[in-house]
């Protein structure tokens, strides 16, 4: 007459099920799954389509052949010059925008770190350029440039910063180009404030007061206490802006859509052009390919240049 | 080196709230001055405005015979240590201890050799490419203590130094740090909540509460003459006993007890203080004494606390640990004339 244990009473089925559960890794796995079912679908998917249509001679409504590195030939025999162009435009925008968005939205957040009245509302108000729609925003810029009608230029002669009738905005190559960074530095700049706000108010104060104390001035107080601890959300604004501005589509599609004569064809741009209006959906796929290489090559270039120093 | 004046100082936070309330206390060049109060009693905003990171809302602040009310902090050559440390966690030891020289235009070879010996004095020789975040929390002390006196200020202001560490570091600590002033002899200003560290590292004490200065005086004074109830309750472990009395004439009657005062108060009613410590075992018959019923007591080895009750009043006496007690007993003990403390419940003042 043996005494039943606890693992007799229980059935074979149910002490292995409980087994899965009881072992990390693929307890672990099995969570993972949900999340990697999502990701494949619309990340994996989409990535590795774009990447079998470039490589294929697919026009819109109809899935083309196996062309090889054709459309890519294409591109670097750059027969019409628009390609290099677009290449050498994606980094000035991106370069002289973050420049500036970086330059402004420390300037930004620094001011609204300080005690001023309605800081609420100002550090609300900041948001605004980022919450409005974009295509709004960037209708509403593009009528401000307009050469006869607008307010930019009613504003600059007006003020005698300008003859009449002002400059051509959108019309001539280099105008076009600052009118697009200028827009695109306007709703970039509150993300990087409001994120160099976010780091700066998470440094003890108790630093400050040692610094002052030790004799730092109020420059050297930024150089040596601010922009340092920053430095870690500096390093994520700045990744994730330069992704977001090398691919940006939207603002040059409204305002420009690269023309005047391509002078302000972006990547993006151009890709889009090929393939959906210009229906060779494969060789669009292939010019937005390139965007990848070449931001691996500059999100590199930006991790080692902020890159912890030891 | 240097000696540090207030007159009448006040600082005012809103227009209700008075954290420092018409401060009057001079510091002698050399000496090494605690304030000592509850938290919220001000003694840290006297520092603070001392060391120039709060505005002084009236009076006077004066380092040696000069007016610092309008300086900046950079100005005044004073070094703080901070309760938190306040290091500069993206920089190794030795750039935190560089910092306020590099600030101050200092050659790099004079720095080199001044951090190295503040290194050498703090034992943080080898500690010097470490960051903070690789550093115990008492190395960490020794940092923050190595960056004040590396620039050999005029004054040196600690606020709360010790709180962070453990009791066993403290007490270690507390000493270096009374080495530290004697070998610097330079003028301390030692903020602190805690009455251990006020009375044995303070040449002279200030008493605050409530933003005012209750009393300044050496340790031992502080102890025998506290001037009210506040600071006799304040200085002392376990606090000194209050007990309700009324007079007549010499005579002090309270709830379980009387005695003859030295002398006539000239009060009605008056409230007795007498330090747990100030029960005498042996009395002679006609001597004053109380009758304790023990109802808590505590052995710690060299003391031994009895909590009780005598008449319908709590009492708290220090004993020989040899005596033998249980709960419940009626222990006899002499009180010792000599230290006997007498306050008039109206003002609080000592009057005795």
């Amino acid at each position: 007459m043996g005494t039943a244990t606890r693992t007799d009473a229980v059935p074979v089925w149910r002490r292995r099920r409980a087994r899965i559960y009881d072992r990390e890794a693929p307890l672990g796995y099995l969570l993972l799954a949900p999340t990697l079912v999502v990701l494949g679908i619309f990340l994996l998917y989409p990535f590795l389509f774009g990447i079998w249509l470039s490589i294929t001679d697919s026009e819109l409504g109809k899935l083309g052949e196996f062309i090889g590195l054709g459309n890519y030939r294409f591109e670097w025999r750059n027969t019409d010059g628009v390609f290099y162009t677009a290449v050498v435009n994606t980094f000035l925008y991106t370069g002289v925008t973050t420049v500036f968005k970086l330059g402004l939205g420390l300037v930004m957040a620094l001011l609204l770190n300080q005690v001023i009245p309605f800081r609420r509302f100002v550090r609300a108000a900041l948001l605004l350029p980022y919450i409005i729609p974009t295509v709004l925003s960037y209708e509403a810029w593009r009528w401000m440039f307009d050469p006869t009608f607008s307010v930019v230029n009613w504003l600059l002669v007006h003020t005698h910063l300008a003859a009449y009738p002002g400059p051509n905005w959108l019309g001539v190559p280099a105008n076009a180009m600052a009118a697009l960074m200028i827009v695109n530095i306007w709703r970039g700049t509150p993300f990087y404030a409001i994120s160099f706000l976010a780091g700066m108010q998470v440094i003890p104060v108790d630093l400050y007061e040692a610094a002052r104390v030790d004799g730092a001035t109020r420059w050297q107080q930024l150089t040596n206490i601010t922009l340092p601890m920053l430095r870690p959300v500096l390093l994520v604004v700045l990744l994730l802006s330069t992704i977001l501005t090398f691919a940006d589509f939207q603002g040059p599609f409204v305002l420009t859509n690269g023309a005047p004569y391509n002078s302000t064809q972006l990547l993006s741009i151009w890709a889009y052009q090929w393939g959906i209006p210009g229906g060779a959906i494969g060789l669009g796929a292939a010019i937005s390919l390139v965007l990848f290489p070449l931001l691996t090559i500059v999100v590199a270039g930006v991790l080692f240049l902020l890159r912890r120093p030891e | 080196m240097a000696s540090v004046t207030y007159e009448h100082v006040t600082k005012k936070f809103s227009a209700e709230t008075t954290a420092v309330n018409d401060l009057s206390l001079s510091i002698r060049d050399t000496e090494f001055m605690v304030l000592v109060g509850p938290s919220g009693c001000g003694k840290s905003t006297a520092l603070r405005m001392l060391a120039g990171l709060e505005d002084i809302t009236a009076g006077q602040i004066k380092i040696d015979d000069q007016v610092v009310n309008k300086m900046a902090p950079r100005d005044r050559d004073v070094a703080m240590v901070f309760q938190s440390y306040a290091l500069y966690p993206h920089m190794s030891v030795y750039d935190n201890m560089a910092f306020g020289l590099k600030m101050r235009g200092t050659p790099r070879t004079e720095i080199g050799s001044l951090v190295k010996e503040a290194g050498r004095i703090l034992r943080l020789d080898k500690l010097l490419i470490r960051k903070p975040r690789q550093l115990s929390g008492g190395q960490r002390q020794r940092v923050a203590l190595g960056r004040a006196i590396v620039r050999h200020p005029r004054v040196f202001l600690l606020d709360e130094p010790l709180s962070n560490l453990d009791a066993m570091l403290r007490v270690q600590t507390r000493i270096e740090l009374q080495k530290m002033h004697q070998r610097l002899g330079t003028t301390f200003i030692y903020v602190t909540h805690d009455q251990v560290e006020a009375m044995t590292m303070g040449d002279r004490i200030a008493v605050m509460k409530d933003g005012v200065l209750q009393q300044v005086a050496p340790p031992r004074e502080i102890y025998d003459k506290p001037v009210n109830m506040y600071v006799a309750g304040f200085i002392g472990s376990p606090r000194m006993n209050f007990l309700p009395v009324t007079i007549s004439n010499r005579q002090a009657k309270a709830s379980g007890f009387d005695l003859n005062l030295p002398e006539a108060p000239g009060l009605a009613h008056g409230i007795l203080g007498i330090r747990p410590e100030h029960f005498l075992p042996n009395f002679s018959s006609d001597a004053a004494a109380i009758d304790l019923k023990v109802e808590v007591l505590e052995v710690l080895g060299a003391d031994q606390y009895l909590y009780g009750k005598v008449g319908s009043d709590d009492l708290t006496a220090r004993v020989d640990p040899q005596l033998k007690v249980t709960v419940g007993d009626r222990v006899r003990l002499g009180v010792n004339m000599q230290r006997l403390h007498l306050f008039d419940p109206a003002t609080e003042k000592a009057v005795l």
